[in-house]
């Protein structure tokens, strides 16, 4: 058999994130109604100003409707046969990790997220060869069970904590921003998730800060039949800097479940955010049975001159990916970076890239996509470039490549370029290659075997990408696509 | 010892080896020339399991295991090694990246400990600087944007830190210059020792001056039509191969 028809024939699920963590738990009611809504809002004892919030959004979803440009397949979603709340039913937002029920812990030591935070003795050096501390938000299900590191960070400012707690603590700053970058009806996901979210991460980085460590959230979905509608806002200030990093996985089940998500940025004047996230929900088995629908919004705003936004992403996981994270560039010199690598085998179905607005004058975006489709999968750039009048100077540079496993999958890029300013200089560049028998033979003559041949190709053609994410999380980034492709090679 | 009995195989529906008969006793190196498209690089192919082509007849042992049961890797850690007559590119990938896994799968298939980046930078550029060869060729991309020449050293760069058992070198002379030529059979002879042997595919008398072969065979229509000593380059260099091909025919 030649390599690739190996390849083609024995494509399977490989997903070791696929236990169930056996909790007792607190669920509102199947169904999406004012009802849970007020329900939500009470749980997570907000403001009335937030509910508000929530119905107005509400409102606004009841008179949308699904979009179906994305080239993705799915049976209708019923959105009355979900629950939109579940928390484990031992207090919910513990203060101390000794809190925490061990349960819990014990599954997050399986997942190998880092919740301890290693005592810093004074007066000892830290150990170099100790990977570097981060700080984590444990988002499960709907609610964060834990966050690490908030003294420390506190004290240079930096507020780091979960969403639902910000709406309570720090109300002013969550009204002015909530919803500033991504709109209620923006879309027919984002006021669904608008009405009806529930838990994510929080952070602000005061004028002139550089976060002393890495920040992440890590998103897992456990309950049946629940959507999970995650709300992430983070605000760095003037010359403010941070780097964070998201993760997610979920148990492995027949049924799909929906994971919508709403992430903003704001950058100000000089500020810098690197948002990277590495996406490995449950993609569903070898058949297509089962797996997370991922649609997502995303989006950035460069207020400021000089300011910028980078997102990084390595989507390995879910039945179909939408998602789109974006920059507003209206900051003059502001510069948006969009490098993404998607990973699609047997029946997943990703429609996934960027739109950069270029609105302020010399500013600048950066776009490398790679896309690796094996199996029966579909893969998709969709891309959209605009150029505004004010946009003197702007730049956008594009390069789009795809890379075929076998001849069942599909590799598609729809890049939409608007250009009203004529000072722009915008380039794209697009390639779709296929692993070549010589490239494997070439390999497998020199000892490696068709796996390892696979994993190094790959790798090559994500290089650009992964070398963007912070360097312990490239490390991880490159085992997971040598896990998600296993089982693509013979 | 390389033992090679009534070998076919066919691509497709044609046939292109008719009946190979060929054995390379340990430490000797044999030259196989021939016109083009006789079959010289399909050999090659066949004797290190490349998949399109399908072997439809004869046996091939070496050191007395069945080669042709094994997969390529199986046969790159039973000792064979091929210099690509076109080595080929892949894009992102880091050459000493490349080489280090190649040489570590090897090792791990002998039972040896796997060599760490320093330590197998330190192994690495013994060899680059035998072969006179630039250290930034291990930084780029494995024969990306590589010239003619440096691809050529870059297989024999890599033939010396894999040290095979036997090693087809197709064509590895062609498009090198005179200094380079000379890199190369050096490289060869470096490895030569009663448990090394060679097959080197050539058109050229040239890099048989300096790697003074012990046989030489003439391919042609998938056969081997004649064998001698070293003089048989030299008379084909003279006459070419009308006069063979018609002595065969
Ligand atoms: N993939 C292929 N498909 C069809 N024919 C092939 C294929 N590979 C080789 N051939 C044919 O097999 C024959 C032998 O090819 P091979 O490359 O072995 O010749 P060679 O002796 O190495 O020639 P050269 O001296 O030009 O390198 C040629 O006629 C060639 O066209
Ligand atoms: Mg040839």
């Amino acid at each position: 058999m030649s390599a690739t028809a190996e390849i083609l024939d024995s494509v399977q699920s490989s997903y070791k994130w696929g236990f169930e963590t056996d909790i007792e738990m607190d669920l509102a009611p199947k169904g999406l109604n004012e009802d849970i809504i007020r329900l939500i809002s009470a749980r997570k004892e907000e403001p009335l100003w937030m509910l508000e919030y929530r119905l107005k959004a509400f409102a606004a979803w009841l008179k949308m409707e699904e979009p179906d440009w994305a080239r993705v397949d799915h049976p209708p979603i019923d959105y009355q046969d979900l629950h939109y709340y579940a928390a484990p039913k031992k207090k919910a937002g513990p203060k101390s990790l000794d809190e925490v029920d061990p349960e819990l812990l014990k599954m997050y030591e399986k997942l190998g997220i880092p919740l301890k935070e290693r005592a810093i003795l004074a007066g000892v050096e830290p150990d170099p060869n100790e990977r570097p501390q981060i700080a984590v938000d444990a988002v499960f299900d709907s609610v964060s069970v834990a966050t690490t590191f908030r003294e420390t960070l506190s004290k240079v400012g930096v507020i780091f904590c979960p969403i639902s707690e910000a709406v309570r603590d720090h109300p002013d700053l969550v009204r002015e921003y909530l919803g500033s970058v991504v709109p209620v009806a923006d879309n027919y996901f984002s006021a669904l998730n608008a009405a009806v979210f529930t838990d994510g991460s929080f952070v602000y980085i005061p004028k002139g800060v550089r976060c002393p460590m890495e920040l992440s959230t890590y998103f897992r979905i456990n309950a049946r039949n629940t959507g999970q509608f995650e709300r992430t806002l983070i605000i760095a200030e003037a010359g403010a800097h941070v780097s964070y990093l998201e993760g997610c996985t979920a148990p492995q089940r027949d049924e799909n479940q929906l994971h919508a998500a709403v992430v903003e940025l704001i950058a100000m004047d000089d500020a810098t955010i690197k948002y990277s996230t590495v996406q490995n929900w449950y993609p569903g088995d070898a058949d297509g049975k089962g797996g997370i629908y991922n649609f997502v919004t995303k989006r950035g705003a460069c207020r400021g001159d000089r300011s910028k936004i980078s997102w990084t992403q390595v989507e390995t996981g879910s039945a179909i990916t939408w998602k789109y994270p974006s920059c507003v560039l209206i900051g003059e010199d502001s510069v948006g970076e969009f490098y993404s690598v998607a990973v699609t085998t047997n029946h997943q179905q990703a429609d996934t890239g960027t739109k950069m607005i270029h609105v302020g004058k010399g500013s600048s975006s950066t776009i490398v996509s790679k896309g690796i489709s094996a199996g029966k999968s579909n893969n998709t750039y969709r891309g959209l470039v605009r150029i505004l009048p004010s946009a003197a100077g702007a730049r956008n540079h594009t390069q789009c490549d795809s890379l075929l496993i076998g001849d069942e999958c599909g590799a598609h890029t729809v890049p939409y370029i608007e250009s009203r300013n004529r000072t722009a200089k915008v380039e794209h560049e697009a390639t779709t290659s296929k692993i070549a028998e010589d490239q494997l033979f070439y390999c497998r003559q020199r000892g490696l075997s068709e796996e390892d041949a696979v994993n190094l190709i790959v790798n090559g053609f994500c290089k650009e990408v992964l070398k963007e994410l912070p360097m312990e999380f490239a490390v991880e980034a490159q085992k997971l696509l040598a896990v998600s492709l296993e089982g693509s090679v013979g | 010892m390389l033992d090679i009995r009534g070998l076919t195989a066919s691509i497709g529906d044609k046939s292109i080896l008719r009946g190979i008969d060929l054995v390379v006793p340990d430490g000797e190196v044999h030259a196989i020339m021939g016109p083009n498209g006789s079959g010289k690089s399909t050999l090659g192919y066949v004797l290190s399991g490349r998949e399109d082509y399908t072997v439809t007849g004869g046996s091939v042992t070496f050191n007395g295991i069945d080669l042709l049961s094994l997969e390529p890797e199986a046969r790159a850690a039973a000792g064979v090694f091929l210099a690509f007559q076109a080595p080929i590119e892949l894009p992102g990938v880091n050459n000493a990246n490349f080489l280090r896994t190649a040489l570590n799968a090897i090792r791990r298939a002998h039972g040896e400990s796997e060599l760490d980046a320093m330590q197998f930078l330190k192994v690495a550029r013994v060899e680059t600087k035998r072969l006179s060869m630039p250290d930034d060729m291990l930084k780029r991309n494995v024969n990306v944007g590589f010239s003619g020449g440096e691809k050529k050293r870059n297989e024999v760069l890599q033939m010396a830190l894999l040290r095979p058992k036997l090693a087809i070198l197709d064509e590895t002379d062609s498009g090198l210059d005179i200094d380079a030529l000379k890199i190369v059979a050096d490289g060869v002879n470096a490895l030569r020792s009663p448990t090394f042997s060679a097959l080197v595919i050539t058109h050229h008398q040239r890099l048989l001056d300096h790697l003074v072969p012990n046989r030489v065979h003439v391919l042609a229509h998938g056969r081997i039509i004649r064998s001698g000593g070293p003089e048989l380059a030299r008379e084909l260099e003279k006459t070419g191969y009308a006069g063979v091909l018609a002595e065969a025919a």
